[in-house]
Order: structure tokens, then C-alpha cells, then sequence
């Protein structure tokens, strides 16, 4: 199924010679045969700011079927729908987006959780949704991932030591058996927790605590990556700083490069120093946090944006807010042509025949200014709609 | 429009306003819950007043007490557990505490109705939509089952869901989260209810959705010219919609200000923390304001002010005495309409 679609975008790369995603670099896959070799691949260093994660037109369908004993396959839910981005080593890369739109299949497919129906991700040049056995496991310890409900992500049942040092039962070589509990005292002390707390149990904990706990059980066995999937939705206002401030902290203490996933956009602004826009499935716009609030030049992140209420009383005469009609599509029957499309204020009938390829607007190429990001509409237009 | 509140045992302090009564008035009400070990006093005193085609913001933490408070103007606390031991819920100057139940049952629903945060698991799921919009005519009314269908379909119709004909006999399940939202507000509105209390109604909807709904409730707020509470933790959509502001923390009313003088100039450290705490531009790369330390826990609520062990400013005062909220006036003493703080250290929190 997803085959015609890849074509598709194949063909398209040729008409645009300044190539759909021209931003991204080129992936230099890492042979290795042996698992010997892929774990000295793995092993190996990142400089900062080099790619250390790369997506290539990542592909997610949950089929959808029929029939209890001869099952047959009537359509899919296209989840993830041909998706790439770079993660640079060291940063934060923000991905926004409404519910449904493929934000948290994204985090599950470069955790491994699922399995990609087509695309690549390499991590160091190693194909991770091609590997099995050892090598996966060695990957997966290097990727991390914190989880949205600090209320149901903790087992109830077991000690904060228990939750904290249980990847170490798994990747035994990264603590020797008499060294964890030292080590989860540490890694309590780390997230800001008194490290006395090791026997209690999560429901002693506050929701900003157990956060802290899903941090500190994500950084124990040192990864790279740590994606973060809705990681301060469920805490209050005030919490809410106190676990952004220590993801910060961490992430320049221990170098670490994250995806941080939210629908809150002035958090993600805050955290992030790249930003993508998803929209069923696909990205619409990624570029730099300033390019991408002050200069959006897709009409959904407009949308998007203006939406956003803005804590300031004296904003809310005068600012022009864009209100988007109806709900998201359903991802199962994506509107042909841009997916936008059914809810955008500038469709036309070229919205409806041409997929839009995420590529510096053709107005913008060479121009220097900020506008000049990849955005994925054919009338990509640049609009102040925050300041406005 | 002055109302100055007062906490806990003080006497009444309220300065009376321009002739005509509040639609909604709340005077020093405390509600408690008695577990197996233990008094949590979820509020403390708390009063505030809504008039007609006003909107009331009522801002606070979980457990600040910000949803007890509305039900307990509901009547729909779970008691026992619960009890008011304390106050008065006036309704166009009747007290609703000291209406007997099938009194207060007439007003439910059709004077005051309320939005709940989670449409999904506020709806019945084997019942259609229909019934469920129908059931207020039916029992308020006495209508026949067929008008009451006829009636859900206009009441969906004017919130906006499409083919609302064929789309009446659905489930709650069939409809999309934003949707749903719009059959909790029809059905809070099917009476034309003279004040609406909206808890939470947007926080578990996309900011997209929460556009169209927030708009379309301004919009039903403008027509029948109702009064609206309205319960959340979001300043943003504070800012967007509320013509006053009462901040809770602990079970207590903090400060009470006009919309633009509380974004302009906060009185009380802890909405001075809460506005710091908004991720702005020009911090970019910098720390946030962070509150130190945790909301506290309402059965040990500490002495003195319940925000000190958090507060910046906390002073000796702070630890012994509960501050009461008093009247803010400006650095002349001029008196600022509608303007309480409940800090020793209003005047250094908002003039210095």
C-alpha cells in the first residue's frame, strides 16, 4: 500500500530539482555484519551537532479487518504516513500536533515498540527497525523514552528502587548486581529527589515526583536519546517549570539529544531549538522555533497557532484568530492530495490532485529570511499570526 | 461591583454594591470531607459573586478546592463524605443551603447547570445523545418523548453539530472529543439556565477544538446574557474570556481582580509565580520561573498562610497568621473596584 505513494514522491523529486527535503543530510549507512561490529558502530561518539537520528520516509499502517475466521484486510489507519527528520546530537527537536495525528506512533516507532510498515530509521547508520536480538537491545539502550502519565506508567506494585533499577536487570553490564542501589540513589539525587525515597512505593509520590521518577528511570542506563512523550500535560502550572528546568539541567549535563512531544506550544517553544508540525501523519512545516512561530508559512501551523490562547487580556481585542472548522479527518480515509486540504481556508483544486512535498516554498528559495523552511503547501505564504 | 471578601471566622467585611442583587453570590463557605483518619478541608471561606453576563474565572491548582466549590454550589457533593459546616450559597438572594431538596432540585438544571471537564465519561454510553439532551425536557418539562427529540435536535443544531438529524440517535462513543463537548454544552444550556458553571471544559481538547468551543460559548453566554463560571488552570484562556478573576490555592480565595489588572499587576506572590512560570520569548534558553516545592497537602494545611512554605516573601507574619483578604487600593490609597489580596505583603507584591 505504500509502495504507489513512495513512487509518487520519487517522481515528484525529479520535477522540484531543489529536492523535497533538502535539509536533511545524507544518511552514511555504517556496514557491519557481525554483531561485534554493530555495537563498536554503536558504541561510537557523536560529535554535537552532528545527525545522530535519521528518519527516512517512515511509514506506520494499523490494518483494519474484517471477518472473524477468514480475516482479510479492508483498509488501514495510516498513523505514520511517510515522515523524515534529523535529530542532531545535542538538541531538541519539538513535535506538535493535534491528538491523532501520528505524534505518539512517531515515538513508538523510533523506541522499536512497533514495527515500521516501510522506511528507515538509522541510528549511527545502523538501519534500527532492520535489527533483531543483541544489536536491537543495544540500540534500544541507547534510546530512552519518558512517558506521558506519570499515573500509570509506574507500576503500583513496586518500590521507586525497583522501577529505577529494573533496566539494569535488563542491561546487566551497565551496573555491576551490588553497585544498583548506590546507583538509583544517584540517579534519585540526579531528578532532584531525596534519595531516602528508594523503598517507597509511586502512590506516596506526587504527579510531579513520579515524573521525576520516569525521568530518572529513563537516564539510568545513559542514553543518547531520550523521547519524551507528553512528559508535563498531567502536572499543574506550577510543577509543570520545575520538571522543564530539570530536563534542561540534564540535558547539558549528560548530553543528551531529545524528541519532545507535546501539544502545549509555548512549552515546546521554550525547550525546543527545532520544531515540527504534524498533521495525519505527515509533517506540514519544520524549522528553527523562531521560523516556525514568527515566520509559519504552512496555513495549518497558522491555525494552529492562532488558536493558542495567549495569557495576555489586552490580546484578546484586536488579534485575529484563525478557528479551523470541524475535526481532524480520519486517518483510516486521509483527504487526497494535501491533507489539509478539507479544513483549509486556501484550498484549491490543486490541493485536492498534488500531494504538497515538504521543501522550501519555491517563492522563498534563496531568499534570506526566515521564512525560507520547509513547509508542505503549495501556496505556503508567510503570516505573523502571534504578533498580529 | 466591589465585593471584598473575607476568610474563615472574620466577620463580614463584604462592602455592598450598586443596588441590584447578584445572580450568584457565595458567602464564606467551607466545605470538608471526613475520611477514616483524617478532616480535609478543601475549602476554607471562600466567597465570590457572579452577576448576570458576567464571567467569573476561577483559577487554581488541583486541589485548590476550585471544583468543590462548584459543586457544592450544584449540590452535587457525595455527602457523607462531605459537609458544609460553614456558609451560604445565595441564588437571586436565596440561600440554596437552606432550601429543602426538591426546591433546590427546580433550580438544578434550570436556573444553574454545569459543564463538566470529561464528556466521555460524563455522557451515558448506552443511552443515544438524543435521549440524553431529551431526559431535561422530559423531567423539567413534562414533554412527550417525541417533542423532547424534536427539541434535542434544535438544542444540536444550535451548538453547531452537523446533521444533527441523523446524528441524534448516535452514541456518545460516535462523536468526536470536541463534539461531545458541544453535547455537554447543549444539554447545559436546554433550559436557558441563568448561570452556567463550566468546570474545566476545555482542557481535555486540542487547542483547535478548544477555539470552537470556547467561542461558541461565548457566543450562547452573549445571547441568553447568562452568568458563567468558569473553572480552569489555563491562563490563557483566562485572559481570552474572563471579565474577573478569582485565584484559589488551598481551599482559599487568594485574589480577586479585573482581568486586566491581574495580568498587568498581580498582588499575591503565588499569581505573580504563576504568571512568571508562562514560558515567555524573551527567556528563551534561560531557566523558567519555577514555584519551589509542592501545592500542600489539605489535611495538613500549614499555619499561617497556606502558600509560605513556597512563598519568596514569607516573613515570621507569614508562618503565625492567616492573612485575610482585604481590599487593594493603590500607592495614594485611591480604592482599585474589585481588587483583594490575601498577602501581608500585597502592597510590596504589587506596587513594589
Amino acid at each position: 500500500m505504500a509502495d504507489p505513494a513512495k513512487k509518487d514522491e520519487a517522481a515528484g523529486r525529479k520535477d522540484v530539482p531543489q529536492d523535497a527535503v533538502p535539509n536533511l543530510t545524507k544518511v552514511e549507512v555504517a556496514e557491519a555484519t557481525t554483531i561485534a561490529e554493530v555495537e563498536t558502530v554503536l558504541d561510537a561518539p557523536v560529535e554535537r551537532g552532528e545527525p545522530i537520528l535519521q528518519v527516512r520516509n517512515l511509514v506506520k499502517h494499523f490494518p483494519l479487518t474484517q471477518g472473524i475466521l477468514f480475516r482479510r484486510q479492508i483498509g488501514a489507519v495510516k498513523a505514520v504516513d511517510g515522515l523524515s527528520f534529523d535529530l542532531y546530537q545535542g538538541e531538541t527537536l519539538g513535535i506538535v500536533g493535534e491528538s491523532g495525528c501520528g505524534k505518539s506512533t512517531v515515538a513508538k516507532l523510533l523506541m522499536t515498540l512497533e514495527t515500521a510498515t516501510a522506511g528507515e530509521v538509522f541510528y549511527k547508520g545502523q538501519d534500527i527497525t532492520k535489527l533483531s536480538g543483541r544489536a536491537l537491545k543495544a540500540v534500544r539502550r541507547n534510546i530512552q523514552m519518558v512517558f506521558q502519565d506519570p499515573y500509570t506508567s509506574l507500576n503500583p506494585r513496586m518500590t521507586v528502587g525497583d522501577i529505577i533499577g529494573e533496566p539494569f536487570e535488563i542491561h546487566p553490564e551497565v551496573a555491576p548486581k551490588g553497585d544498583r542501589r548506590r546507583k538509583v540513589r544517584d540517579l534519585l539525587d540526579v531528578v532532584g529527589l531525596n534519595p531516602e525515597y528508594i523503598n517507597r512505593y509511586p502512590h506516596q509520590f506526587s504527579g510531579g515526583q513520579r515524573q521525576r521518577i520516569g525521568i530518572a528511570r529513563g537516564l539510568a542506563l545513559n542514553p543518547e536519546i531520550i523521547i519524551c512523550d507528553e512528559p508535563v500535560s498531567a502536572l499543574d502550572v506550577s510543577v509543570q517549570a520545575q520538571v522543564i528546568n530539570l530536563m534542561e539541567k540534564l540535558q547539558d549535563e549528560f548530553n543528551l539529544s531529545y524528541i519532545f512531544i507535546a501539544h502545549d506550544l509555548s512549552i515546546v517553544r521554550h525547550i525546543s531549538d527545532r520544531v515540527g508540525v504534524m498533521y495525519l501523519g505527515k509533517m506540514a512545516e519544520i524549522g528553527t522555533d523562531t521560523e516556525i512561530y514568527d515566520h509559519p508559512t504552512h496555513p495549518y501551523t497558522q491555525a494552529l497557532l492562532s488558536a493558542v490562547p495567549v495569557p495576555d487580556p489586552a490580546a484578546r481585542e484586536g488579534r485575529e484568530r484563525i478557528i479551523l472548522v470541524g475535526d481532524v479527518p480520519s486517518p483510516a480515509n486521509p483527504p487526497s492530495g494535501c491533507r489539509f486540504r478539507t479544513r483549509c481556508w486556501k484550498a484549491e483544486d490543486k490541493c485536492a490532485k498534488e500531494v504538497p512535498l515538504l521543501a522550501i516554498p519555491q517563492r522563498f528559495v534563496g531568499a534570506n529570511t526566515p521564512a525560507a523552511h520547509e513547509s508542505a503547501c503549495h501556496f505556503a505564504e508567510e503570516k505573523d499570526v502571534v504578533h498580529a | 461591583m466591589t465585593t471584598i471578601d473575607k476568610t474563615a471566622s472574620a466577620p463580614s467585611r463584604r462592602i455592598e454594591d450598586d443596588g441590584d442583587t447578584p445572580l450568584l453570590d457565595v458567602r464564606d463557605l467551607h466545605v470538608e470531607f471526613k475520611t477514616r483518619d483524617s478532616l480535609v478541608k478543601a475549602v476554607n471561606g471562600v466567597s465570590y459573586s457572579v452577576r448576570a453576563g458576567e464571567t467569573l474565572a476561577v483559577l487554581g491548582e488541583s486541589g485548590s478546592g476550585k471544583s468543590v466549590t462548584a459543586q457544592a454550589i450544584m449540590g452535587i457533593l457525595d455527602m457523607p463524605p462531605g459537609r458544609i459546616p460553614h456558609g451560604e450559597i445565595r441564588f437571586r438572594g436565596k440561600d440554596m443551603l437552606a432550601m429543602p431538596n426538591d426546591e433546590r432540585r427546580k433550580l438544578r438544571g434550570r436556573k444553574i447547570a454545569m459543564i463538566f471537564q470529561d464528556a466521555l465519561s460524563s455522557l451515558n454510553p448506552v443511552l443515544s445523545v438524543g435521549y440524553q439532551l431529551g431526559e431535561m425536557f422530559r423531567v423539567h418539562e413534562g414533554l412527550s418523548r417525541k417533542a423532547a427529540k424534536a427539541k434535542s435536535i434544535d438544542l444540536m443544531d444550535r451548538v453547531r453539530i452537523p446533521a444533527a438529524r441523523e446524528r441524534v440517535n448516535d452514541y456518545p462513543h460516535q462523536f468526536s472529543g470536541g463534539m461531545r463537548q458541544r453535547i455537554m454544552i447543549a444539554m447545559a444550556m436546554a433550559l436557558e439556565p441563568d448561570l452556567i458553571i463550566a468546570d474545566e471544559p476545555t482542557t481535555a481538547l486540542d487547542v483547535t477544538v478548544q477555539a470552537q468551543v470556547m467561542e461558541l460559548l461565548a457566543e450562547l453566554q452573549a445571547e441568553y446574557n447568562m452568568g458563567l463560571i468558569l473553572i480552569t488552570h489555563d491562563l490563557g484562556v483566562v485572559a481570552d474570556v474572563a471579565d474577573k478573576i478569582a485565584v484559589m490555592y488551598a481551599g482559599r480565595i487568594v485574589e480577586t481582580a479585573p482581568v486586566h489588572e491581574l495580568y498587568k499587576r498581580p498582588a499575591h506572590p503565588y499569581t505573580r509565580g504563576l504568571l512568571d512560570s508562562i514560558p515567555r520569548l524573551d527567556q528563551k534558553g534561560q531557566e523558567l520561573y519555577a514555584i519551589k516545592g509542592l501545592p500542600p497537602n489539605l489535611t495538613q494545611i500549614p499555619p499561617g498562610c497556606a502558600f509560605n512554605p513556597r512563598c519568596p516573601k514569607a516573613d515570621d507574619i507569614c508562618r503565625t497568621e492567616v492573612p485575610l483578604l482585604l481590599s487593594v487600593t493603590e500607592r495614594d490609597g485611591t480604592d482599585l473596584p474589585g481588587r483583594g489580596s490575601a498577602c501581608h505583603f500585597w502592597k510590596e507584591t504589587i506596587h513594589g
